[in-house]
C-alpha cells in the first residue's frame, strides 16, 4: 500500500522543485539559527541566499559526525530546549555518543516517514508487531513504534533480549510483523528451532529489518526459518532514526523520502557528485528537520542511486542495500567502532608491538571480531600465566572501552605485515 | 650453578618448529634438550642449548619473541624414587617447581632434570644441602 500517494508518486519535476523551495528555506533557517554553520558560512564566503538549483547544494562542505562530536551534546539544535521534546543519541563509541533533538513536528514528520515504508512492506493495521529492539535512546524501538502506532497496528513492544520470552509472545499473541536486526531475527528464528517450533506455529509474515546491513543470502535464510516476507530499511539517528528509506514489496531498492531528505552520491575521496547510478557515498540533508537540522551529513555508507520510478508505483528514488562504509568504521553486533579505537587500546600495553589486524568473521550468523598482536616481551614467556593473563587483560580492556567482545590472538613479531601505504588492518570475511 | 634455559614463543601454525631448529642448525648450535607445551593459539618452546646466547641471537633476528632465563640442572640416579627425593627436598623447603623436563645425561645411569623454581637461590641451597647433585652446564 502507498501511505502517501500525493508525495511517493509525485512527478519528479515536481518532487525536485519540492526539495528546493525546502532547500532554500533550510540553508536560510540553518545560518540564522545553528551557529555552527553561521560561522561556516561566513568562514566560506557562502551567501545563505543564492541557492537557485538543488546542485548549489555542492558549494555547501559536508558536515561530518566528528562535527557533531566537537559540538557535544547540543551543539547543532536550531530551537530553543523547550522546543525540543525528544533526545535520542547514537551508540557513542569515544564515550561521549552522538545527541540528536526533535521538536513535535520532527516526530510527526518521523512517524510519517516510518509509516511509509512499513506501508511499502505490506504492514497494515491488521497487523500485530513486535518491536524486538532495544526501547531508549536508540531510535530503532521508538521510531518503528510511533510509525507502527500512526498506521493503526498493534504494538508488543517486547525490547530486546529475554529470547525465550520473545518466541512464546510470539506464539502467543498471534504476531505477524518481527522489528528486529536481521543478526537476532536469525537468532530468534534458530532459537525456536531449537524449542522445536516450525514455521506454521507462528502467524509472521513481514519483516521489518535494519539497524545492520543482511546479506540475501542470510535474509534468506531467516525467511525460511520464520515463514515470513523480509524487508530492509535505512536510517541513522544523526539524520532522524529508521525511515531514511525502506524497501517496497518488490525489494528493488529502498525508496527514499525525498521530500524529507536529499541525497547525494559523492567520491568519498574526492567528495565530488558520482555519475548517475555509480556507488559512492551517500550524503544527506535533513530538508524538513527543525530541531537539528544537518546539511549534507555524510553517511559514510557506500551505496547508488536510482531514480526511475519503480513498478510499485512509487517515483522516489531508491538506494541500493548498503555496500560498505567510505570510512573503516565496523559494525559489530550493533557496536560501532572505529580501528583507531582499538588501536589506542592496544597500544596501552607495552608488552606487544603497535601492529595489529582485526578480523571479522560471521560464524553461526553472529559476527566475531578477532584482533592479532604480536608479542614482543620475551620476559613473559616465564609463565602461561603471564601469556593467558596479557591476553585476558586486553580483551577486557577492549571491552570496558569499547564494548566489544574480541577474541585475542598473541602471534609472533614481525608476521603481521607492515603497510607502507594506507594501512588495512581489517579483514572483514562476513559476507564471504 | 644455574644453567641458561631458552624460551621461544611460537605461533600454533604448521611449519614453526621447524622454522625455529633450522635457524639453530644454521647457527650451529646444538640443542641438548627440549619441552614444548601449549594452548590452542600458542606455545611455548623451551631449550637447553649448547650456546644460549648465539641461540637467541639468532632467533631474535628471525623474529622470534625469546627470554633467556636460569634454571636448575640437577643429575638423578636412574632407580625408583631417585626423583622423588629430589623433588622432596624442595618441598620441605616450600619451594614450588613451577615446570620440569627430564633428558638423558652423558652419565649411563643418571638423568638430567631441569627444574624451574619460584626461588632458584634458595633451591640451589636446599639441593646442596642434601647432597642432591648439580648439573653446571649441559655439556
Amino acid at each position: 500500500m502507498i501511505y502517501n500517494r500525493e508525495i511517493e508518486t509525485m512527478p519528479r519535476k515536481e518532487l525536485e522543485a519540492l526539495q528546493l523551495a525546502r532547500l532554500k528555506k533550510l540553508v536560510r533557517y540553518c545560518y540564522e539559527n545553528v551557529k555552527f554553520y553561521h560561522d561556516r558560512f561566513d568562514a566560506e564566503k557562502i551567501d545563505p541566499d543564492k541557492f537557485s538549483v538543488l546542485s548549489d547544494i555542492r558549494y555547501i562542505p559536508p558536515t561530518t559526525k566528528e562535527d557533531l562530536r566537537d559540538h557535544y551534546p547540543f551543539g547543532f539544535f536550531a530551537v530553543p530546549q523547550k522546543d525540543i521534546v525528544r533526545i535520542h543519541a547514537s551508540s557513542g563509541t569515544t564515550g561521549k555518543p552522538t545527541v540528536v533533538g526533535y521538536t513535535r513536528d520532527d516526530l510527526n514528520m518521523w512517524s510519517e516517514i516510518v509509516s511509509r515504508f512499513i506501508s511499502a512492506a505490506g504492514v497494515t493495521d491488521e497487523d500485530v508487531a513486535q518491536i524486538c529492539f532495544g526501547y531508549g535512546l536508540f531510535t530503532g524501538a521508538l521510531g518503528l513504534h510511533y510509525g507502527l502506532e500512526r498506521i493503526g497496528a498493534t504494538i508488543v513492544p517486547s525490547s530486546s533480549g529475554n529470547s525465550e520470552k520473545q518466541i512464546m509472545l510470539m506464539k502467543d499473541f498471534g504476531t505477524t510483523t518481527l522489528i528486529a536486526t536481521p543478526t537476532y531475527a536469525m537468532f530468534l528464528g534458530e532459537l525456536a528451532d531449537e524449542l522445536g517450533y516450525k514455521p506454521s506455529d507462528f502467524k509472521l509474515r513481514i519483516g521489518l529489518f535494519g539497524s545492520e546491513g543482511c546479506t540475501d543470502e542470510m535474509r534468506a535464510k531467516i525467511e525460511q526459518r520464520l515463514g515470513l516476507f523480509a524487508t530492509d530499511n535505512y536510517g541513522m539517528s544523526e539524520l532522524i532514526g529508521p525511515g531514511v528509506s525502506g524497501e517496497c514489496e518488490h525489494r528493488c531498492g529502498l525508496h527514499i523520502a525525498e521530500d524529507h531528505f536529499l541525497a547525494e552520491i559523492v567520491d568519498p575521496q574526492t567528495l565530488e557528485p558520482c555519475a548517475e547510478g555509480e556507488t559512492g557515498e551517500l550524503i544527506v540533508t535533513t530538508l524538513t528537520k527543525q530541531g537539528m537540522p544537518l546539511l549534507r551529513y555524510r553517511t559514510r555508507d557506500l551505496t547508488r542511486i536510482n531514480n526511475t520510478p519503480c513498478i510499485c508505483g512509487r517515483t522516489t528514488a531508491r538506494m541500493d542495500k548498503v555496500k560498505g562504509r567510505s570510512d573503516d568504521m565496523l559494525k559489530l553486533r550493533g557496536v560501532n567502532v572505529f580501528p583507531s579505537q582499538i588501536e589506542s587500546v592496544l597500544m596501552l600495553f607495552a608488552p606487544i608491538s603497535p601492529h595489529y589486524m582485526l578480523y571479522l568473521r560471521r560464524e553461526n550468523y553472529h559476527d566475531s571480531l578477532e584482533v592479532q598482536v604480536e608479542l614482543t616481551d620475551g620476559s613473559l614467556l616465564e609463565n602461561y600465566q603471564n601469556l593467558q593473563k596479557l591476553t585476558r587483560d586486553i580483551h577486557s580492556k577492549l571491552k570496558t572501552v569499547l564494548g566489544i567482545d574480541a577474541k585475542v590472538a598473541l602471534v609472533q613479531p614481525k608476521t603481521i605485515e607492515r603497510f607502507t601505504g594506507k594501512a588495512k588492518r581489517v579483514v572483514d570475511l562476513r559476507n564471504q | 650453578m644455574l644453567i641458561k634455559q631458552l624460551s621461544v614463543f611460537v605461533e600454533n601454525q604448521k611449519g614453526k618448529l621447524w622454522e625455529i631448529t633450522d635457524i639453530l642448525r644454521k647457527g650451529e648450535v646444538d640443542i641438548r634438550a627440549l619441552t614444548i607445551a601449549d594452548t590452542t593459539d600458542f606455545g611455548i618452546l623451551r631449550l637447553i642449548v649448547s650456546d644460549p646466547a648465539k641461540a637467541e641471537y639468532s632467533l631474535k633476528e628471525q623474529g622470534f619473541t625469546v627470554s633467556l632465563t636460569d634454571v636448575i640442572a640437577v643429575q638423578v640416579d636412574d632407580r625408583p624414587g631417585a626423583l622423588a627425593a629430589v623433588l622432596d627436598v624442595l618441598n620441605q623447603a616450600d619451594i614450588s617447581v613451577e615446570y620440569m623436563y627430564a633428558f638423558v645425561s652423558k652419565a649411563e645411569d643418571a638423568a638430567c632434570v631441569i627444574l624451574r623454581v619460584d626461588d632458584n637461590a634458595r633451591a640451589l641451597e636446599v639441593l646442596k644441602q642434601n647432597g642432591v647433585r648439580l648439573v653446571s652446564t649441559a655439556y
